[in-house]
């Protein structure tokens, strides 16, 4: 019952969050912050994920293949696609709900409990849409980006952990990823990540502005945002692959 | 004038608010005191409609807020500013951004002219060299001074305080509440105030509603509030030493 009427409750936050703004300006200017908190903001650990998700990636491959029939570029082609199909739209994305998606929930979490929410109601403003709004357009915007430099970082990563551990050469491993790219996959991972990215934020936003309560309400939302959108990012991964792998 | 009409709030059965009404003038303090869990929050919530009563009528100039739709209510809320208990400022945003910021959002204003507009209210309330600073980085004082220099900077016509004197020193609250009477004059404004501060109920407390569990137990002027006969109502005015002391030497004089 009361899983029902959270979704209820997160639909009518949805319809608030599209109505029209107040000053398309000050939104507008509002979009480019979001943008450089989350993109420039996420880069680091984005990078440092990815490079050590595509060496990983890289050297439990090479583990795996032993059949020495098969080419050693072929852990190049493993690598590269499970990076791009998979690894860095939903595992980065999983990283980054952990980082933007608290980060959402707690900012908009205490503006509710120090009644910052209120004065922006008072004011005549649409809170949900003026606090969240600039967000979901700056997170659908930025994050596929962070999301291609994630790829290109993991397969650099592959290639520099293959090298030296020597258990892939590197003219093999060059060759792996350009032999038989699929350029769909691209498309693939980037329709995950706007919707990953959408989950992100609204789910995270929802909890944060509907907190209630002091600083461990905050908290708790905060944990709720993230546990929430990382359980949906998975659901949606699985339905979208169904949709266009199955 | 603020009219409000046999209001009725409960929250999950329990009656918060029960059957309130009651006026509050124009130019005028208007005081909503009562202890603590009386139902004084809320009832200006529901005024503000932050909180939606189950029953009742508020009628802002005779306008029905409540039935209002959404756009209307937005039109009424821009004619309103408020303090809130803990100044509620945008952490993000510097003082000056903080009082330009409903000025940003409905008007045509020129940045020039936002910010010359917000520094005529921060003078206004005394506050000089804090433009650049965060909320953060400001005293609790500072931050309703703040707070109120941002609730008069689109030039309100009803001005709600929600205990505005909490967690400040008696020079500051003096301060907050003289501050608060001027500018009620100055810009002849209906003032609404809840508290609990009897210093604020002697000082500039003008027309005086009290709330006793979610009743209106007594309503009228501060030169009655010394001499009413309601046992609640005593009870929570003459509580402490010096109000009895007060009560005492007032009867005296009148003798």
């Amino acid at each position: 019952m009361n899983h029902i009427f959270e979704i209820g409750r997160y639909w009518i936050f949805m319809k608030g969050l599209f109505t029209r703004p107040e000053k398309w300006k000050v939104y507008f200017k509002q979009i480019f912050v979001e943008m450089e908190s989350m993109g420039f903001g996420s880069l680091v650990i984005v990078a440092i994920n990815s490079v050590f998700m595509g060496a990983v990636i890289t050297i439990q491959s090479a583990y795996n293949i032993l059949n020495p029939a098969v080419p050693l570029s072929a852990i190049g082609i493993v690598a590269r696609d499970s990076i791009i199909i998979e690894f860095s739209p939903t595992i980065i994305m999983m990283v980054l709900a952990g980082k933007i998606g608290s980060s959402i929930s707690s900012e908009i979490g205490t503006m509710r409990v120090t009644e910052q929410i209120d004065a922006l109601e008072i004011m005549g403003i649409n809170s949900s849409g003026y606090l969240v709004l600039p967000k979901l357009v700056a997170a659908v915007s930025i994050l596929p980006f962070v999301v291609i430099l994630s790829m290109f970082m993991g397969i650099f990563g592959g290639w520099i952990a293959g090298d030296l551990t020597g258990v892939v050469p590197s003219n093999d491993y060059l060759a792996g990823i350009q032999n038989g790219f699929l350029p769909f996959n691209v498309t693939f991972a980037m329709v995950k990540t706007v919707v990953f990215s959408y989950i992100i934020t609204t789910v995270s936003a929802y909890h944060g502005y509907y907190t209630q309560g002091g600083s461990l309400e905050v908290g708790q939302s905060s944990t709720k945002a993230v546990v929430y959108s990382n359980i949906l990012i998975l659901i949606f991964d699985y339905i979208l692959t169904m949709l266009f792998l199955a | 004038m603020i009219e409000v009409k046999n209001l009725n709030k409960s929250f999950e059965h329990k009656i918060v608010l029960n059957n309130i009404s009651c006026t509050f003038e124009k130019g005028k303090i208007n005081l909503i005191i009562g202890g603590s869990g009386s139902g004084k929050t809320v009832f200006q919530k529901c005024i503000v409609g932050l909180l939606t009563p189950e029953s009742g009528t508020v009628l802002y100039d005779g306008r029905d807020f409540l039935n209002m739709n959404k756009n209307q209510k937005k039109e009424v809320r821009q004619d309103i500013g408020m303090l809130f208990q803990g100044g509620a400022l945008f952490d993000s945003l510097t003082v000056e951004q903080n009082v330009m910021f409903p000025l940003t959002m409905f008007t045509d204003m020129t940045f020039i002219e936002r910010r010359a507009r917000a520094n005529e209210c921060l003078k206004r309330v005394n506050l000089d060299n804090v433009n650049k600073l965060f909320p953060s980085e400001i005293s609790g004082g500072m931050k309703k001074r703040v707070a109120i220099a941002r609730a008069i900077s689109n030039n309100p016509k009803y001005l709600f305080c929600d205990e505005p004197n909490s967690g400040l020193d008696p020079v500051t609250s003096l301060v907050i509440d003289n501050l608060i009477k001027d500018i009620t004059e100055e810009y002849d404004i209906i003032t609404i105030i809840n508290t609990h501060d009897m210093n604020s109920v002697i000082e500039i407390g003008e027309r005086i509603v009290f709330l006793y569990k979610g009743n209106l137990e007594w309503q009228g002027t501060n030169r009655e509030l010394m001499e009413v006969d309601n046992v609640e109502l005593n009870n929570f005015i003459f509580a402490t030493k010096i109000m009895q002391n007060m009560k005492h030497n007032s009867n005296n004089q009148l003798s």
